[in-house]
């Protein structure tokens, strides 16, 4: 007989890990607009599964619980049920031992408060208020509700040139969106069920890089009518394009030097190189868009007299205004907002950073965006200052990764207090204070004051990446609806009385993404058409090629290759791969073409006309 | 082409066929229950699966296009047990009383069920159970849905109307009228294109039979039954009775055996509806010209409630004559009445339609006058109650005079029919003189958008339409209201095919030969003596011995309708 022995997990065990792994990835893939009531009542089952069985409210419990979810969901329910359910769910929370019971008490009791509208309908019509009317994910996640499926079917086939024209039919920007788009058609992706999401922007990667010829759609007849686009970045551009294709006469009114908006000014080259944006923006050009250089609305030109000569405005100004950090010292030589830095290189002027050293403020995509720039420029250091921990930031993971290997330093859990000057004006350092992870509000968890001393993190820049604003002054002084900086537009783009003015991007959201832009500037294409009083149809007839039948089996997805970091450091050029032929067409290949199959054999995959 | 090989038979398609056609092209019958072809081809139900070599997982093959140098197995292992499996499955959550079920012996279900030899299931059983008004023309019965879409399609794509949707989600998805809503408030047009879609038993008509047969015993009623021209083109399909003995003779003889006591013929009244409505549309044309709009036909009843739900503004462009059946209706309780020389309450009046929504059409306000709609289906369920043999029933004439019609009238049962029937009649009204019967047969055919351009002589030039379908009514009215499109007169029926293909009519599982029922309906039209409805001896005598002449003040009062008042009356109740 032997005193121990080592654990090795049995057969049984490495089922149960890998059904939990398949779980995982499935609610990951999970369709929107489920029925709360229908889930709750699996879930439940599940953590019923879970329970030790000691405990009564657990064992007992979430037994009762889910029957009577399937009794609401069975139409057998009555008010009294609810009720019935609220009160199990929450002594079932109260009265748990552990985790197992007291959550489970929550989520039921979560679902039914949440949701109890859906409850209700339920118990008193037998009906949902969700159905299964949303057939293509990546498509529906897509803002822009680009037709993926579409054009990675393309893509396989090798029509790369029709791959491009499927994507400008709703978005203008494939170039733009194949390098940074942050592809939120991948979120639920119905391949992560199987194994892990399709690799869409990299297959649009593809798309651009191999396409040729991508053609101009047919320009619409001339109306005759003038509308002016403020703003040169994706979404007055996206809106011009639209615009110009239906055959209106389009101004765009831009500010800078250059067209393109954070495109330019925000996205360093390394993640976006110039030569890719100057191409798209030229081929949006070419629709026939006049453009306005150097024209800032409200100082240049105002408001009144555009208005005056055209027909209706689309105002896409972004959030181009930085924010302080409010602390003292911030008025120390070298300190400088990430807007202003990302401008300058924007532009062209690379001042070099040798010799500084450079503490970022922040934790957000713009942050890693300094931060990696200030390493191409050659700082002795970069620190990225974040009160929350590395996992808490916004910043994409592959961003914070890619500024680690390049030698960026993340202090996370430190907030800054101060910055100390130099006699002669110059930033000495910034203090900060150690912070301790804490409590979860609103699904982040927020720091707080740790008891320890501040510390000094000495450095010469000072770069603050603490959010963007909107410069609305102009816009509000001139009636425009403003609420709390930002243009109160409809879902329309429609500005509230204002006849003929509508808005969009981040100017009206706040900072969001650069295919939100594009999404919001082809709505307001559409209804600034139908306002001038047409209705032009934007049509596609692109054949998309035919679903093949093949087993899917469980296969890695390509993930772009970069240039290794102790070369990219050193320069501004572009530092991702693109896929080799071999690795497009395993990736297309893995496509479920959601289009054909499931639901969307049913509803049709795909709408070729707006 | 593409070369591939199914159930060992080497075999080419062409590129694009799904392998349930190219296995039909050749012979080869794979079974099918959610199909139906070009509408909806999704696979849902999973019973056309087949089995190809070098792929795991079965593929629907209504939704698989061919490849070259596939191999597939449609009756393998693998496909049979399979199936098999997905038909328990169906029937777990399906209402299988065949015994009591309307749809018996008409089924899909059913006869796959009998087909794969399913003699027990393992599943438990439970079906949906929901309430429904059972006043209501059509009946939803939730127990049977198998919730295979065909009636979401059929109501979208080809009627334009979707007031079927999918609703809940997981395994509480079903069908049911679109965000939940009650049937009473949408826009239901009652075409029942859904009925003669549905492979069970989920949709049907409300059954009147009983509501008849009461009448049929009531010694005090004198029961009239007036049956619709398309009836003739289909009732035999549902008996087992071959064409050549589906007879309208032996028709009127059913009729006779089930105990009517008069048995007449819309026909009839289809004739009348020619005299006014061509009467009415000459009187009209001068407005036609002058305002770009056309006259719409007024006869189908599914239309009408289109109309005035998706157009109301356009509802002054329909002709005010009342549909045949509500023409006959009025006579019947008048005209009719008189010569028998009783009071018109006595009279029980009956309609035999291939249509759901004249059942509809019958409980309005100024069509009091028809007691009892029966589809087609019904007449034949009430024919098979009374245990005799149709094929052994004698042919026999209808009854005079109500029993008299032409050729004319006859083709009202198919799309163009109305525009044939108007033409011939009009031409005859302008020129004093008749054309050749077969002069405006340019406008027949099962497209559903037809046009044609019609010189009449005298500087008369009349340019038509023909539509049939909801989803092609939109589409030309669109067309005219964009200006895109002028006519002078347009015919309009729901139902694609028109009535032959009717809601009411008998259901084909294979859906129909619509060819076949049209050729029934200009057969009986081209051997007719009467190919004029100007020419019917008993409307001639109707006019002169009770209505003076078309639009007389008295056939306004018995043969028409003012659709925009009864619109606003609606709107007011």
């Amino acid at each position: 007989m032997s005193r121990l022995t080592i654990v090795t997990s049995d057969q049984q065990e490495i089922v149960r890990e890998q059904l939990y792994k398949d779980l995982e990835r499935r609610i990951t893939a999970s369709p929107t607009g489920l029925c709360p009531v229908d889930l709750t009542s699996s879930f439940v089952k599940m953590c019923l599964s879970q329970s030790c069985g000691k405990c009564v409210p657990c064992r007992i419990g979430l037994k009762k619980l889910s029957k009577l979810l399937d009794k609401v969901l069975d139409g057998e329910a009555t008010m009294e049920t609810l009720e019935l359910i609220k009160l199990t769910a929450r002594s079932i929370y109260l009265s748990s031992d552990c985790a197992i019971g007291h959550e489970a008490g929550k989520l039921a009791l979560n679902s039914i408060e949440g949701c109890f509208e859906d409850y209700k309908e339920h118990v008193q019509n037998n009906n949902c208020t969700c159905n299964s009317n949303q057939p293509v994910a990546c498509v529906n996640l897509c803002p822009a509700h680009v037709d993926i499926p579409g054009y990675i079917a393309l893509v396989k086939e090798g029509r790369y040139d029709d791959a491009v024209n499927l994507i400008r039919h709703m978005n203008p920007f494939p170039i733009t969106c194949a390098y940074i788009c942050e592809h939120p058609c991948e979120n639920r992706c119905k391949r992560t069920i199987i194994d892990a999401p399709i690799n869409i922007r990299g297959i649009k990667r593809v798309a651009i890089e191999k396409s040729k010829n991508p053609s101009l759609p047919p320009l619409a007849e001339k109306t005759g009518k003038k509308v002016a686009v403020i703003g040169g970045g994706p979404g007055g551009l996206s809106a011009a394009y639209y615009l110009s294709i239906m055959g209106h006469e389009v101004a765009v009114y831009e500010q800078r030097k250059q067209l393109g908006g954070m495109l330019r000014y925000g996205i360093p080259n390394y993640r976006f190189p110039r030569t890719r944006l100057d191409e798209e923006i030229n081929f949006i050009l070419s629709t026939g868009i006049k453009v306005e250089l150097n024209a800032s609305v409200g100082k240049d030109i105002q408001l009144a007299d555009i208005r005056k000569k055209y027909d209706a405005i689309y105002i896409a100004i972004g959030a181009h205004n930085d924010k302080k950090i409010c602390i003292d010292g911030e008025d120390a030589t070298g300190v400088i907002s990430a807007v202003e830095m990302l401008r300058a290189i924007g532009d062209g002027q690379l001042t070099s950073y040798k010799g500084k050293r450079v503490a970022v403020v922040g934790g957000g995509n713009v942050a890693m965006d300094v931060a990696r720039s200030s390493i191409r420029l050659g700082a002795d250091s970069v620190d990225v200052i974040y009160r929350r921990r590395k996992v808490d930031m916004t910043a994409l993971a592959e961003e914070v990764e890619g500024a680690e290997a390049e030698g960026c330093n993340i202090v996370e859990l430190m907030t800054p207090v101060a910055i100390e000057k130099n006699p002669d004006g110059t930033v000495k350092g910034l203090r900060v204070k150690p912070q301790m992870t804490s409590i979860i509000e609103s699904k982040r968890p927020s720091p707080k004051d740790k008891n320890a001393d501040e510390v000094l993190i000495p450095c010469d820049i000072v770069v603050a990446s603490v959010g963007q604003g909107i410069d609305s002054k102009h816009f509000e002084d001139t009636g425009i609806h403003v609420k709390r900086g930002s243009i109160a537009a409809m879902n329309t783009g429609m500005v509230g009385d204002q006849e003929g003015i509508f808005a969009g991007g981040d100017c009206v959201t706040g900072p969001a993404t650069v295919i939100r832009a594009i999404a919001a500037g082809r709505v307001a294409a559409a209804n600034i058409d139908e306002y001038l009083g047409f209705n032009h149809e934007i049509v596609n007839n692109i054949d998309i090629p035919r679903v093949k039948y093949d087993d899917k089996n469980p296969c890695g997805r390509v993930d772009l290759g970069l240039r290794k970091p102790q070369d990219r450091k050193n320069d501004f050029e572009p530092i991702e791969f693109s896929m080799s032929d071999e690795e497009a067409a395993q990736e297309c290949g893995r496509c479920l073409r959601c289009d054909h199959f499931g639901f969307g054999a049913f509803r049709g995959g795909r709408s070729t006309k707006w | 082409m593409v070369n591939l090989i199914i159930d060992g038979k080497k075999i080419q398609a062409k590129e694009g066929t799904t392998i349930l056609e190219a296995a039909k092209q050749n012979g080869i019958n794979i079974p099918t229950l959610c199909f139906l072809k070009d509408l909806n081809e999704i696979g849902a139900c999973r019973v056309c699966i087949a089995e190809v070599e070098g792929v795991e997982k079965c593929v629907p093959s209504c939704h698989t296009q061919v490849i070259e140098g596939m191999v597939v197995h449609t009756n393998s292992k693998k496909v049979r047990e399979t199936r098999e499996v997905n038909l328990k499955l169906i029937l777990s959550q399906h209402n299988f009383h065949c015994a009591t079920c309307i749809r018996n012996g008409n089924c899909k279900l059913q006869n796959l069920a009998r087909d794969f030899n399913i003699d027990e299931n393992p599943y438990d059983i439970k079906y949906e159970e929901k309430e429904w008004d059972k006043t209501f023309p059509l009946i939803r019965d939730f127990t049977k849905c198998i919730k295979c879409m065909r009636c979401v399609q059929v109501c979208d794509k080809v009627q334009s109307l979707s007031v079927w949707d999918v609703v809940n989600t997981g395994s509480k998805t079903s069908v049911n009228v679109r965000e939940n809503k009650k049937i009473t408030n949408v826009n239901c047009s009652y075409c029942g294109q859904c009925i003669v879609n549905c492979p069970v038993g989920a949709l049907h008509e409300r059954d009147d039979i009983k509501k008849v047969l009461n009448a049929l015993d009531d010694k005090d009623k004198i029961t009239i039954v007036q049956v619709a021209p398309a009836v003739r083109s289909a009732y035999g399909e549902g008996l087992g009775l071959p064409r050549e003995k589906a007879t309208e003779k032996r028709l009127a003889g059913i009729l006779k055996s089930i105990g009517f006591n008069y048995v007449f013929d819309t026909v009839f009244a289809a004739d009348m509806t020619i005299m006014e409505e061509g009467s009415e549309f000459l009187t009209r044309l001068d407005d036609i010209r002058k305002t770009g709009l056309p006259m719409f036909t007024s006869c189908c009843p599914g239309w009408l409630r289109f109309i005035k739900s998706e157009f109301p503004d356009m509802v002054p462009r329909l002709s005010s004559a009342k549909s045949p059946q509500g023409m006959f209706g009025a006579l019947t309780k008048s005209y009719y009445a008189e010569i028998l020389g009783v009071s018109k309450d006595k009279i029980f009046n009956v309609s035999v339609m291939p249509c759901l929504a004249k059942k509809d059409e019958a409980t309005l306000d100024n069509y009091g006058d028809i007691d009892a709609v029966l589809t087609t289906r019904e007449l034949n369920r009430l024919l098979l109650s009374t245990m005799v043999n149709p094929a052994d029933i004698e042919e026999t004439e209808f009854d005079t005079p109500l029993g008299i019609g032409t050729g004319a009238g006859v083709i009202f049962g198919v799309t163009g029919g109305v525009m044939e029937a108007a033409l011939r009649s009009a031409y005859f009204l302008v020129n004093k003189k008749n054309p050749d019967a077969d002069s405006f047969k340019d406008i027949r055919g099962l497209d559903g958008y037809r046009v044609g351009s019609f010189d009449f002589g005298n500087g008369v030039v009349v340019k038509v339409a023909v539509v049939h379908s909801l989803s092609n009514a939109r589409k030309i009215i669109n067309n005219i209201l964009l200006g895109k499109e002028k006519y002078d007169f347009v015919e309009v029926m729901a139902c694609p095919g028109g009535c032959i293909n009717g809601g009411g009519q008998v259901i084909d599982l294979e859906g129909g030969d619509l060819a076949a029922r049209s050729g029934v309906l200009y057969g009986l039209d081209k051997v007719n003596n009467l190919r004029f409805s100007h020419e019917n001896p008993e409307v001639i005598a109707c006019y002169n011995k009770y209505l003076g002449h078309p639009l007389s003040e008295k056939s306004h009062h018995l043969l028409h309708r003012d659709h925009v008042k009864e619109m606003k009356e609606k709107a007011v109740k």
